[in-house]
This record gives C-alpha cells, structure tokens and sequence, in this order.
C-alpha cells in the first residue's frame, strides 16, 4: 500500500506536481486504474455478448457504490477485524494477541461506565423523543391557524445541533447564571450543578436532546396527513368517540413510521460523541458521567493510540447495536400495523413542488 | 402539500379540545423558541452584564462587537473557508453519485440488482465507528492527515441512504420516459442525464439541503482527520474556543450563532423543500 504510494508520490515529484496535491492524484491515479479496469471488462464481456447492454450500463453506473464499499466500508470492516486480535499503536509493528483485547474489554471498568452511559442515554432519550415529538405533531394535526408557524417555531432549534447545539446549552444549564437555574429560581427552587453534577449530567444531556426532536415532528406530521380520512369517517358511522380513533386509527396507522424513527434514532442515539466530547473537552464529564461510548472508543484509537484495542470496542458497539434493532424488530411484530393490500394510489406521492 | 388540512375528517372538532390543543401548542412553542431567542439575546450583552441579564430575552446592552470580537479571536476566514469546501464539495458529488446509482438501481433491470441493492440498504444499519479506524489509518497511508480530502472524498462514492431515496424518487416516475428513449436509440447515461436528473429538481434539492446540514455540522470526522489551523473547519473551531473562553459567554454565544447562520438562513429560502424533504426521508 505505502510502497505504491511512495512510488506514486516519487512520479509525480519528477513531473513537478506541488506537494500539497500529490496525494490526492495518486488516489485519483489508482482509482482511474480500477475504473478503467472496470470498463474494459465490461467493454470487453460486451463485446464478446457474453452479457447484454443493459447488464454493462447497470454494473457500470453502480460500480462507485461498490468501489467505495470496497474501500471505505467492506475492506476496513475486514481490516478491523483483524485489528482487533492485535496489539498496535501506529509506530511499532503489530503484535497478534489472540482474544486479549476482548478480554480486557470484559474487565475495563471505564468500558463498563461508557456502556452504562451510552445504554441509559438510548433507552431513556429515544422514547421520550418519541413521545414528544408524535404528541406535538397530534396537537398540530387539529384544524387550527397558524399551524406553519407551530411548525417553523418547533423545527428551528434543530439548525443549531452539534457543536453550536453544546455550546449553548452549556451555559443554558450553567449553574448560577443558566437558563434553566434562572427560571427555577423564579419559583424559589434552587436547581442543580447540571453538568457539574454526576447526578444531573446525563439528565440534562436527555433533556438537550429533547430540544432538537423536531426533525422528527415533521416526519410524523406527515405521517398523520397520510392516514385515509375514509377511515375516520367510518369509524364515526360506527360511534366511534375521538379516543378509540386514536387508538384504533391513527396509531396503528403511523407505526410503521414510529418504528423506523425508534430504529434510525436508538442507532443515532448509541453513536452519540459531540456532546461528551464538547461539554468537558474531550473529558467524559463529572466522574465519567458523559463518558459515553463513541468518545471512548475515540479516546482509545486517537489520544492513547491503541488501534487493537479500538477496533475490538468498534465491533463490540456493532454487536450491541445488532442485538438492540434485532430485538426493536422483534417486538415490532406485536406493535406495526403493516397494509400487506396497499393500493397502489395510496402511496404518498412525493410532496415537494 | 397543504399542512391546514386535517386528517379527522370533515367534522369538526368541540370547542374545548381545540383551545386545549392551542394553549399546549403555544405553551410548548414559547418553551422551544426561548433557549435560541437567549441565544441571541446573551449575543449582545457584555460580559459583566450577563449576570444582570438572567433570563430575560432583553440584550439590554446592544453590544454588537460581540460580534467581530468573537470572529477576531481566531482566523475565522480560514475556517470559514475550509467549512465550505468540506461541505459544498460534498453536496455536489453525494447528489450526482447517488441520484446517477438509484436511477440503476430503478430503471435497469438486470439480474443481481435487487441483491445488491438490499447489501446497499444493510450498510444503512452498519454504525460508522466500526470502520474510523481503519479509515484513519487508510488515509494516513495516502498522507492524507490533516487534509479536508477524508472528509470530501468518500462521497464521490454515493451515500447509501441517499441512493435508497432515488431509487424511490425515481420508482414513482412513470416507465414510459425510459421505453421511449431507448426506442428513439438514447443510451442509459443520456437517459440519466438528459431525462432523469432535471425531473429530479425536488429530491436534489432535499437531499442537497441534508447533506449541507450535516457536513456543515460534522464533528466527529472533523475531530479526528484535522488538526492544524490550516484545515480546521467551524465546528471544531467553536469547540476549541469553547474550551479556552468558557467564561466569555456573549463572545461564545456571538460565534455559534455566526455558525448557525447558514443552516438558519437555508432554512428560511427552502423551507418548503426542506420540510417536504423530511417527510420524504421518514417513508415506510
């Protein structure tokens, strides 16, 4: 790898190229091979009809995706694997260590306390999430004015994520001159440290990130405008009050929409590192309350340099991760209401412009 | 899509359930919007008056140097500089790759197709992390460390998702565009080209406004790939300055709205698009 590399690099310094864009035209290099090597085989099976037209021009316009699997998922997924019996700190060579660094995870106890945190943190956030964000999108779909500008007022904090997001509710849960503190003071109740406190730190993180469900909101608002109206007329026909609607329509009728939110945000949730990372810069909070799994993870392959041992964390977070959505999936059984007769004219029809 | 429209019917709603629903709806709205319109207020005080302040939505002080100061204090243009490239350079290759993919994966068909593209979805559930430090250490062979290159060059490639979307975009467009082409004798790629991508206006835009939102946003990779002042990006510059001015809050607070700024701003010219977009992507 490094040696074609070097002599890629070594060419291109003879053909006086500057130095800050030899790497990226070695990779252009490379990948100008394999695409080339692509299309003549194709060219070539083409030509010989060993396949038709149509089967070039596919393999041909999905061969990015597939390269780039190759190269930045399949290959390192492999690489990571192999990684994770080895003991390697990027400057001296490899040593294969068997099942030692599985071994030290199961008696890390600071891996303990990112899992404890990391498993709290999906497991309390995502429903309250849920909750909140299908619960403000039932009150908006009630005829009432102005419901745009419920839903731009509710959408807007979800630009300021990430960093920005962190930055601001650090001093929202500041101790003495916060938000939160502030109002609490208001009606005589002295509040907590926050992020201060081992106690409150996750609590306030859970509630950081209540601040941003509006993504999720304009999901199931549209969720709720795809339910049929014929069924709720029927239902009224039938005496049906507005509860037992609720119950036996609208819900069944958006699960299919609830699950993939729960699916796709306890994946996010499990993948959290901006906000432990920023809060205590790059520490893990007040007695490694914020420790959660990702900056872990990181902390171990980019500030102690234990590659091995990083890797082994990468794939235990994948197993944990596999176990959590296969048993979402599981229960969904008993909680999705799935159309197997869908008409076809019901599909929502792509609704912007 | 009219978002007046409600899904109950034609019967109206008692009127007590209705002001129950909109004093909720307003309570909850004033909640929501307080925290970022502080934001703004904290902006424009001065330090010492931050104190005074409390939680009041008044600046009270109207101090608009927060402004330069905070953008002063570390060389914001570079910054900003590297955050556009690292994301604008992003938008235009993940939109072109994936939509020329889900169009294959829409209109060609071929054997193997739907095997791949269900190998395509399961990369959806396959968590980043597993693979960051192989990636790193990917990049590092290519010396591509502390470059923007690692973050902007993995999405000439397609993003699984966004191919899934296409695909989906494009399933609902009629079959008759493709029969016709390929009878007057236009190949798949003018067919893509010429056909497809300008009926695409809708999901480009959507997913162009995802993709700008969280490369703009990008942390983690931005963490790990870059370290020097010569390619760092805004969000990394704001975290940096949050560790060492953590008690300048109205300079903070000044710098992560300038951040937020675009992301805002979007919002505002495409929020029709951006709303569609994510009722889009929430499909069963």
């Amino acid at each position: 790898m490094s040696g074609i590399m070097d002599g890629l690099a070594g060419f291109l310094e003879r053909l006086h190229v500057a130095e800050g864009l030899r790497p990226i035209l070695s990779l252009v290099i490379i990948l100008a091979i394999v695409f080339g090597l692509i299309g003549a085989g194709l060219w070539g099976a083409l030509r010989a009809r060993w396949i038709s037209r149509n089967t070039a021009a596919f393999w041909l316009f999905v061969s990015p995706w597939i390269v780039g699997f190759v190269i930045f998922t399949g290959g390192p997924m492999v690489y990571s694997l192999i990684l994770s019996f080895m003991d390697w700190d990027l400057i001296d060579p490899a040593k294969f260590t068997g099942l030692a660094n599985y071994k030290e995870a199961l008696s890390d106890p600071a891996l303990g306390q990112s899992i404890k945190v990391t498993l709290t943190y999906a497991v309390v956030s995502v429903p309250l999430q849920t909750v909140l964000s299908l619960g403000v999108a039932l009150l908006m779909n009630v005829r009432v004015r102005g419901v745009n500008v419920f839903r731009t007022i509710w959408y807007l904090p979800s630009l300021v994520t990430g960093v920005a997001q962190a930055v601001l509710f650090i001093w929202v849960f500041h101790p003495s001159y916060g938000l939160v503190n502030g109002l609490l003071r208001l009606f005589g109740v002295d509040g907590p440290k926050w992020l201060f406190d081992a106690d409150w730190a996750l609590p306030a993180v859970i509630l950081m990130s209540l601040w941003t469900v509006g993504g999720n909101m304009i999901i199931y608002l549209a969720g709720l405008q795809d339910v049929p109206k014929s069924l709720y007329e029927a239902a009224a026909i039938d005496g049906a009050g507005r509860r037992h609607s609720l119950w036996h329509i609208t819900l069944p009728q958006v699960s299919p929409v609830i699950f993939f939110n729960v699916v796709t945000g306890l994946i996010g949730a499990m993948q959290t590192f901006t906000q432990g990372y920023v809060v205590t810069h790059n520490g893990g909070g007040p007695s490694d309350s914020l420790l959660f799994y990702v900056l872990y993870l990181y902390q171990n392959a980019f500030s102690f340099f234990q590659m091995g041992y990083a890797s082994a964390l990468a794939w235990i977070l994948f197993a944990m991760i596999m176990v959590l959505t296969a048993l979402v999936f599981r229960g969904s059984a008993f909680w999705v209401y799935y159309e197997s007769q869908r008409p076809k004219e019901r599909r929502r029809r792509v609704h912007v412009s | 899509m009219s978002m007046s429209a409600s899904a109950e019917g034609a019967r109206p709603r008692p009127l007590g359930p209705r002001i129950f629903a909109l004093t909720l709806l307003v309570v909850g709205s004033v909640v929501f919007i307080y925290p970022f319109l502080w934001m703004i207020a904290t902006a424009l005080r001065t330090q010492a008056g931050v104190s005074q302040g409390g939680v009041s939505l008044w600046p009270v002080q109207w101090q608009w140097s927060n402004f330069s100061d905070g953008l002063g204090s570390f060389p914001f243009w570079t910054y900003l500089r590297n955050s556009v490239l690292s994301t604008l350079v992003p938008v235009v290759a993940v939109v072109f790759s994936s939509s020329l993919i889900g169009f294959a994966f829409a209109r060609i068909r071929v054997r193997g197709s739907g095997v791949l593209f269900a190998i395509v979805l399961s990369t959806m559930l396959l968590p980043g992390e597993v693979t960051i430090v192989p990636q790193f250490i990917l990049f590092k062979n290519l010396d591509m460390i502390d470059t923007l290159w690692p973050i902007i060059v993995p999405t000439f490639f397609g993003s699984s998702f966004f191919i899934f979307l296409y695909r989906q975009f494009y399933l609902r467009l009629p079959d008759a565009l493709t029969d016709a082409a390929l009878i007057d004798g236009a190949g798949w790629f003018r067919i893509w080209f010429s056909i497809y991508l300008p009926l695409s206006r809708p999901i480009v835009i959507a997913t162009a406004v995802l993709q700008f939102m969280s490369y703009w946003n990008n942390f983690f990779q931005a963490a790990i790939y870059l370290s020097t002042e010569r390619w760092k990006t805004l969000p990394l510059a704001l975290a940096g300055f949050q560790s060492v001015h953590d008690t300048n809050t109205p300079l903070l607070m000044a710098t992560a709205l300038v951040v937020t700024l675009p992301c805002v701003l979007l919002f505002f010219f495409a929020q029709r698009h951006i709303i569609g977009g994510i009722s889009f992507t929430g499909i069963k």
